[in-house]
């Protein structure tokens, strides 16, 4: 049976089944049937990835045309993640779940929604008749709504979920118009009418309509200032869902963009100039506004959006080396962008899931009432760690690789630019080192508050780490993030094919990183590999030597004051005082304040500070607000009295009856009117 | 391998000479230059005490920030040899090794519980942050003006000829110095004399530490002078051959050690709430640069 039939029955087969199972039972068999399904869509993309492309037609219906099916280098790279992410994420939800098993109901909804929510994802990936594909993408939107509102008990989860709901559907809007715009203008329905209509009317409408699918995708992929969805989706979530969302669900964003390019191919150089320009304001703000967070889950949702700017600067800076015909640059920046796809997909989703294990253990995501969980929870510490360091891009991790990618692209086009072009590089360089520090100024905050020092609170259950089975999923990851951080040369190997579709734009033949630009890697691996082994070595003298000695266990040093609580240390806040007094001027921060302190004898105080997105006040609720208050001028008309509503009725019905009668006497009269 | 010896043997007596600079200036006989070195000694013979707080973090962090250190060393060259591992863009790796030390002192810090610590954590953290860009984009001018991204090549293609260039080597030397100085918390930023816990950034974050470790973090400290040392030598010996090359190694290092004793003897610390402001007065400078390197290779116009 065919491959691609057999994983549409395997889809259907499962939707039936899971609402008659047990309980018990529900996450298990949807978890099978991820399984089978990666299984399936891994071989296919396995062979795409070397080499050979996976087509395959359905006959549609007269509505759509045939219905491609093709899985070429860039869906095989994508549906790989995809894959990855979801067999160490449906195993992690396995766990997670258990806790809700209380909920029979919601949990079948749940999980036929995981199921669709990965079988759409790879649709996206996949389909080549924008119809089919906009009903996938419509799935895909409604079933991440549905994962999201699990804990539809909370107020707060139902909005965020709607507020998701809500931007989905104006990205659906961008993709409606773009597909509908070639569709009337060729008449197909297939994307290779996008070619073809690119190429008869190059330029400006080829940007247009780049211009209206990237909107759409970037809403998706949370660039910046399409972003707001993102920080309330993922807090909203359960935290395997929120390591999904923002390991491949924004990544699907990404996904669509590229597929763009390689489809529409508008004028390059334009174009990569619009996503460096966005990208580089993504990176910065994501991370300015992570700083601030007190909600661990929209700490790394701001992450998030500052990692798909790192990405975004990738893709822009090899759609400028398309547009300047300079290969190394191009397939240097898009092997950055892939690979740090990868990288921010591992490294987020474990960082989630260690959120998660800290949430199951406490109860609270709040940053400031956590604190020295590193001695309950030790492995879920380390796990963290590790992955904090990877995101910040600091070697022997593997967000080092693709960040040094990056750089090295833009030292590569610095040295080729023109005044101008040699201006934007050198601020891309900045922004990414900016980037870069800040993301250490923010995972320093974030690991030393949750896991270092004394704890804050004392919860009344006890804290404990969680199953080593439920580690499982997260160590598995953290080999991934180490082992490209160590051995890159062997990851890259795996984008060659989907470089190729890049850099072949031109019709030259170029194999990317022939030469110079590939062998950089080896000296990596030795550099890492060394760094390693002198890290042990130090370390092994320094035990031999430190048993020799006499170590005592003493408290803490407080400069001579011997009563210190934990209250005293430093907190999240505290942390990052400086820096927001600095940074105060990009963001608002809405401080609440009730009892200030007055008199002599100190009275009981109180202050609360709220972190908010200034951006978002200006993009959506501003334009929120005025579009109410003018909407409230007619709510006369809605006056609850029935009279008026049966006025309305006739009236309607009479202006129904009438117009076509008196058609043609009023367009007398506007020609009266014309006349005179 | 050559910079890795040079590097060790003026680390030895770097801070002895920055001491006894500022003993002289002071009036004072001061101690020997080599000093330092035997505190280090003492200090590695003597017990520790850890806080009941820390974990494990606390015990591994010097070790893997003097290995970072250690391996940002590997990469420095020196004139025409090359350091142990050298590739394109290896000054990026250099820079971000140097993060990975950073990184963990500063969680080493948090590790205590201390509020003073997690003060001087706060600053490290933000200042170091300020420090990077003007590294990066120093390096990019160089690279841009060389055509080349490794450390080597870069150097040894940086000749030194027209009059714009004497001026751009000038800037880049004193970002240079001005990068050493944040990056091992002296003077403009911190003052490691200071007395008084809540103006400290580097002490503060080693209140805790005793023993072989605080041995380990003040080699470090020496290390990382020297290697900003030997960067900045680098600027200067592109194309000489080893045997003026070393000596001016030695006297280059020996004035930038004197240099930042005298700056120590006649400056006051910045206040802490201007330091961010000066420090990116520095990526200033370092743009600087970058449009000086543009007017030499003519892309203006």
């Amino acid at each position: 049976m065919n491959i691609v039939i057999s994983f549409i029955l395997v889809l259907i087969f499962a939707i039936v089944l899971i609402p008659f199972l047990r309980v018990k039972w529900k996450g298990i068999a949807a978890y099978a049937v991820i399984v089978i399904n990666v299984i399936l869509s891994g071989i296919i993309a396995i062979n795409a990835l070397s080499g050979h492309c996976y087509d395959f037609v359905f006959s549609g219906s007269f509505i759509t045309g045939l219905v491609h099916v093709r899985i070429d280098a860039l869906s095989a790279w994508f549906i790989l993640i995809l894959n990855f992410v979801f067999i160490t994420g449906g195993f992690y939800g396995l766990f997670y779940m258990k806790s809700y098993n209380a909920q029979p109901k919601y949990l079948t909804l749940h999980n036929i929604a995981f199921i669709l929510l990965y079988s759409s994802l790879v649709g996206v990936c996949v389909i080549q008749n924008s119809i089919v594909f906009l009903v996938a993408w419509e799935l895909l939107a409604l079933s991440a709504f549905i994962t999201i509102i699990f804990e539809n008990e909370k107020i707060a989860t139902i909005q965020a979920g709607i507020n998701y709901l809500i931007q989905s559907h104006i990205s659906i809007v961008f993709l409606m118009i773009g597909f509908m715009w070639v569709a009337f203008k060729t008449g197909s329905y297939d994307f290779n009418a996008l070619t073809q209509y690119a190429s008869a009317n190059n330029g400006n409408a080829a940007i247009v309509l780049f211009l209206c699918f990237f909107v759409s995708f970037s809403i998706k992929a949370g660039l910046v200032p399409f972003h707001t969805w993102l920080p309330y989706a993922h807090p909203a979530a359960p935290s395997h869902i929120s390591g999904i969302m923002s390991g491949v669900l924004i990544k699907i964003g990404i996904f669509g963009i590229l597929r763009m390019l390689l489809l529409i191919k508008p004028d390059f150089t334009t174009i990569g100039y619009i996503i460096l320009f966005m990208s580089v304001i993504s990176g910065l703000y994501g991370v300015m506004l992570a700083i601030i967070q007190h909600n661990l889950k929209k700490l790394l949702a701001y992450h998030s959006i500052e990692n798909i700017g790192i990405i975004g600067i990738g893709i822009g800076i090899g759609c400028i080396g398309l547009g300047s015909g300079n290969q190394i640059i191009a397939s240097l920046g898009f092997a950055g962008a892939l690979l740090h796809t990868l990288n921010h997909a591992l490294f987020k989703s474990v960082l989630f899931y260690a959120v998660g294990n800290v949430y199951q253990a406490t109860h609270t995501l709040n940053i400031e009432h956590l604190g020295g969980l590193i001695k309950k929870m030790p492995q879920t510490a380390m796990l963290f760690l590790i992955s904090a360091i990877a995101i910040c891009g600091i070697p022997p991790f593997n967000g080092f690789i693709s960040e040094f990618l990056i750089y090295t692209g833009l030292y590569h086009w610095l040295k080729e630019a023109s005044l101008f072009s040699s201006i934007v590089a050198v601020v891309s360089v900045l922004s990414l080192v900016m980037i870069g520090g800040l993301a250490m100024l923010c995972f320093t905050k974030a690991f030393g508050i949750i896991f270092l020092g004394n704890a804050r609170k004392t919860f009344k259950h006890e804290i404990k780490e969680v199953s080593f089975l439920q580690l499982a999923p997260l160590y598995l990851i953290t080999m991934l993030i180490v082992s490209i951080g160590i051995f890159p040369k062997l990851f890259l190997n795996f984008l060659l094919k989907p470089l190729e579709l890049f850099t072949n734009i031109n019709q030259i033949k170029f194999i990317p990183f022939q030469g110079k630009a590939f062998e950089i890697m080896q000296p990596i691996t030795w550099a890492m590999l060394g760094f390693i082994l002198l890290i042990f070595i130090v370390y092994i003298v320094r035990k031999a030597i430190v048993s020799k000695n006499i170590s005592t266990l003493q408290p803490t040093w407080g400069c001579a004051y011997i009563a210190p609580t934990p209250k005293l240390q430093y907190t999240a806040s505290s942390f990052v005082k400086s820096y927001s007094k600095i940074f105060g001027m990009f963001f608002l921060m809405n401080s609440k304040k009730d009892n200030e302190v007055h008199g002599i004898f100190p009275i009981k105080g109180h202050l609360e500070t709220h972190p908010y997105d200034k951006l978002e006040k200006w993009i959506i609720d501003n334009p929120i607000r005025s579009y109410r208050s003018f909407m409230g001028r007619f709510l006369f008309l809605q006056n609850g009295k029935l009279q008026f509503y049966l006025l309305y009725g006739i009236v309607f019905i009479i202006s129904v009856i009438c117009i076509p009668l008196f058609y043609e006497k009023i367009c007398m009269l506007i020609d009266f009117f014309k006349r005179l | 391998m050559l910079s890795i010896l040079l590097i060790i043997i003026a680390g030895f007596f770097f801070t002895g000479v920055i001491i006894r600079t500022k003993s002289i200036a002071s009036g004072r006989k001061g101690p020997g230059i080599f000093q330092p070195i035997k505190d280090v000694v003492r200090l590695f013979k003597k017990g520790a005490v850890y806080s009941e707080t820390t974990s494990i973090i606390f015990q591994i962090a010097p070790t893997i920030y003097f290995a970072s250190v250690v391996m940002a060393m590997l990469v420095v060259p020196f004139g025409n040899s090359k350091g142990i591992i050298s590739f394109n863009g290896d000054f990026i790796f250099f820079a971000y090794v140097l993060a990975l030390g950073k990184f963990f002192s500063i969680i080493s810090a948090m590790d205590t519980g201390s509020s003073f610590e997690g003060m001087g954590a706060s600053r490290e953290a933000l200042y170091s942050m300020f420090a990077e860009p003007a590294f990066f984009v120093l390096m990019g001018s160089l690279a841009l003006l060389t055509g080349h991204t490794s450390f080597q090549e870069i150097f040894q293609d940086l000749h030194l000829g027209s009059y714009i260039s004497y001026a751009l080597t000038t800037l880049a030397t004193f970002v240079l110095v001005m990068i050493a100085m944040i990056e091992n918390s002296r003077m403009p930023i911190d003052d490691p004399k200071t007395h008084l816990e809540l103006t400290m950034i580097h002490e503060v974050m080693i209140l805790d530490n005793s023993g072989f470790d605080l041995g380990l973090i003040l080699t470090t400290g020496y290390l990382k002078f020297a290697i900003y040392g030997a960067l900045i030598v680098n600027l200067f010996i592109g194309s000489f051959d080893i045997q003026y090359a070393i000596p001016l190694f030695f006297t280059i290092q020996f004035l930038m050690a004197v240099s930042i004793g005298l700056i120590e003897s006649f400056m006051a610390r910045f206040r802490m709430n201007h330091n961010a402001q000066f420090i990116v007065v520095l990526t200033s400078v370092s743009l600087l640069i970058f449009f000086g390197v543009l007017l030499m290779l003519g892309k203006f116009i």
